[in-house]
């Protein structure tokens, strides 16, 4: 065989390998997709139908009419927003300080809180929260999310002041900046990327975050995971508008997932943590 | 990862070592963080170990009791089961993935065209929100409607009754869990494939050493702490496993797929039980210590055996 034939056969083995290595995740996703926008006879039919002659619009409609789905997917953003933004302004400066002090063994509290389960501080939580008569409100789950976000923040931004330059900062230094100064002026203009790629993980494994909602959540109060679960259990909906409803659930995320998909290589290889 | 990084830091500062002025008072950075991580992470632990040792059901008064909820899980045979439960999954879910992963990170880390949007469609699964992906995997499993036991008519097999009967529940549930969180341990194994050196494959060339050998006695060798990392992460996580598991099946049939996890839910929060509950979760946490410490004793050795300090 000649040699261009050659490589040009190993080029085509190895794309069908990767085709076939995406092809789990991509064919799932197209067949949530095809689920969701198909009539319930389509979605009953045997052989599966992929693509129906009719595309049931309908099932998205149908979630934002009676099921309180805008009041959900409002709550999720307040969670998971209050819940980023809070690890940001505490975990920003923490993550500065420990790498800046060199303080490694702190940051062992962070890993056994990453191995922790989830539900091990739900009961304590949930008692406390209780005694406060904070429950039917949106706070138990904003202070709980934080278990989530608040480690993510630390190990991402410890890692990356770590490996930003000392030499601006001693400068400054010199100059008579005082700590908060150079650390608002060098440090944390330089620390952007590194910031950005908190908050995506922040934001992800927040808004996914399903265990402390189903304890910790009301009727009133629910985030959208624990609503579509609610749809699943409680009322006899069809499949078509429950996978409608999953898609919009989860769709921010996705498509954050592809659009900074480096960032979140990045993150996650970097020692991040997933959270829960 | 996380535990990967914290060693070599601790390496890393030592050899710095060098802007010694620069030290001191960096604790107002740290003290709103550690409020909160006090508040949210290390009063829970304290607080569930004290009530480990109480009689405490909502509801009702609480009295000490000691050791006697850890003397209760000997006996209790729906915890040992949770117990065995736990295991097969865990460890199935450790091995698919890696094997699998590990295949897929050879694959990408060939010159490929639209790598970057390949990689970020592998990804997917692991980042979509659990509780979605498990209600389309329960339609999926369906055994009269569903598209997988069409997809086994095709080819002959089947059907299957997936998570509907107790001897196939735990090995449907372990598909899923394969299917979301091999893109984690391609990622781990894919750093590793980047940082190795060039020049061992050139001379194995020149030897006319086949692309097996090269994977056996190159690549395999060399990459094995990153392995070691992505066993330690996938074994906390199978573990731990919860949203998956309770979406699609709550541990039914009966309580053929229930995980300490699960059995853990229902005794807090469906019985009220919650000096039980505590009590598991204490040996649940103590669980997962220990198997992560004799993970990072395995990784200490596999890495002095290949002679470099990662």
């Amino acid at each position: 065989m000649s040699r261009p034939l050659r490589k040009l056969l190993d080029k085509a083995g190895m794309a069908v390998c990767v085709l076939l290595l995406v092809s789990p995740a991509l064919l799932f996703f197209i067949w949530m997709l095809s689920l969701s926008l198909k009539f319930e006879i389509d979605n009953g039919a045997y052989p599966p139908i992929l693509i129906p002659d009719r595309f049931a619009w309908k099932n998205y409609t149908t979630i934002f009419e009676g099921n309180s789905f805008l009041l959900y997917f409002w709550n999720s953003l307040i969670v998971t927003g209050a819940a980023t933004l809070f690890a940001l302004v505490v975990g920003v400066p923490a993550g500065y300080g420990i790498a800046r002090m060199k303080a490694h063994k702190s940051a062992v509290v962070i890993m056994i809180a990453r191995m922790t389960p989830g539900l091990s501080f739900l009961i304590p939580l949930f008692l406390l929260f209780q005694w406060l008569g904070l429950l039917g409100t949106l706070w138990p789950q904003i202070i709980i999310h934080l278990v989530v976000t608040v480690p993510i923040v630390i190990w991402i931004m410890i890692g990356y002041f770590e490996t930003t330059p000392m030499e601006l900062e001693e400068a400054a230094m010199v100059d008579g900046a005082t700590r908060w100064q150079i650390f608002a002026k060098v440090a944390l203009p330089i620390a952007k990327p590194g910031i950005v790629v908190a908050f995506i993980l922040s934001v992800i494994f927040s808004w996914n975050n399903f265990v402390f909602g189903i304890v910790l959540a009301s009727r009133e109060t629910r985030t959208l995971p624990v609503a579509v679960y609610n749809m699943l259990s409680f009322e006899q909906v069809s499949w078509g508008p429950l996978a409608a409803a999953a898609l919009v659930v989860t769709l921010p995320v996705l498509i954050l997932t592809v659009a900074a998909q480096r960032q979140i290589v990045a993150g996650l290889t970097a020692g991040a943590v997933k959270g829960g | 990862m996380s535990i990967l990084t914290s060693s070599d830091r601790v390496v890393g500062a030592a050899s710095v070592g060098r802007t010694k002025r620069l030290r001191p008072s960096y604790w107002p950075f740290v003290v709103p963080a550690l409020i909160v991580v006090i508040g949210v992470i290390v009063f829970p632990w304290v607080f569930t170990l004290w009530m480990s040792a109480m009689e405490w059901r909502i509801g009702e008064e609480q009295r000490f009791v000691g050791l006697q909820n850890y003397a209760r899980l000997f006996t209790d045979v729906r915890f040992l089961e949770a117990m065995l439960h736990t295991l097969v999954y865990t460890a199935l879910s450790v091995l698919a993935p890696l094997v699998l992963g590990t295949a897929a990170a050879l694959a990408f880390n060939t010159k490929l065209p639209a790598r970057g949007l390949l990689r970020g469609i592998f990804v997917m699964p692991m980042m979509a929100t659990p509780v979605a992906i498990a209600l389309v995997w329960t339609m999926m499993f369906h055994p009269q409607l569903g598209v997988l036991n069409y997809l086994l008519s095709l080819v002959g097999i089947g059907p299957l009754q997936w998570v509907y009967h107790p001897s196939t529940v735990i090995l449907s549930l372990v598909l899923v869990e394969t299917w979301q969180w091999t893109p984690l341990v391609m990622l781990i194994v894919l750093g590793g494939l980047a940082a190795l050196p060039t020049e061992p494959y050139e001379s194995a060339q020149i030897d006319g050493a086949t692309a097996w050998q090269r994977f056996r006695y190159l690549t395999l060798p060399m990459i094995k702490p990153f392995l070691m990392v992505a066993v330690i992460i996938r074994s906390i996580d199978a573990l731990k496993s919860f949203d998956i598991l309770y979406t699609i099946t709550q541990g039914g049939p009966g309580t053929a797929s229930e995980t300490i996890n699960l059995y853990l839910y229902s005794v807090a929060f469906t019985y009220y039980d919650i000096g039980y509950g505590s009590a598991i979760a204490v040996v649940f946490f103590v669980l997962i210590i220990m198997l992560s410490l004799i993970l990072l004793y395995l990784r200490q050795r596999s890495a002095w055996n290949t002679g470099d300090g990662q």
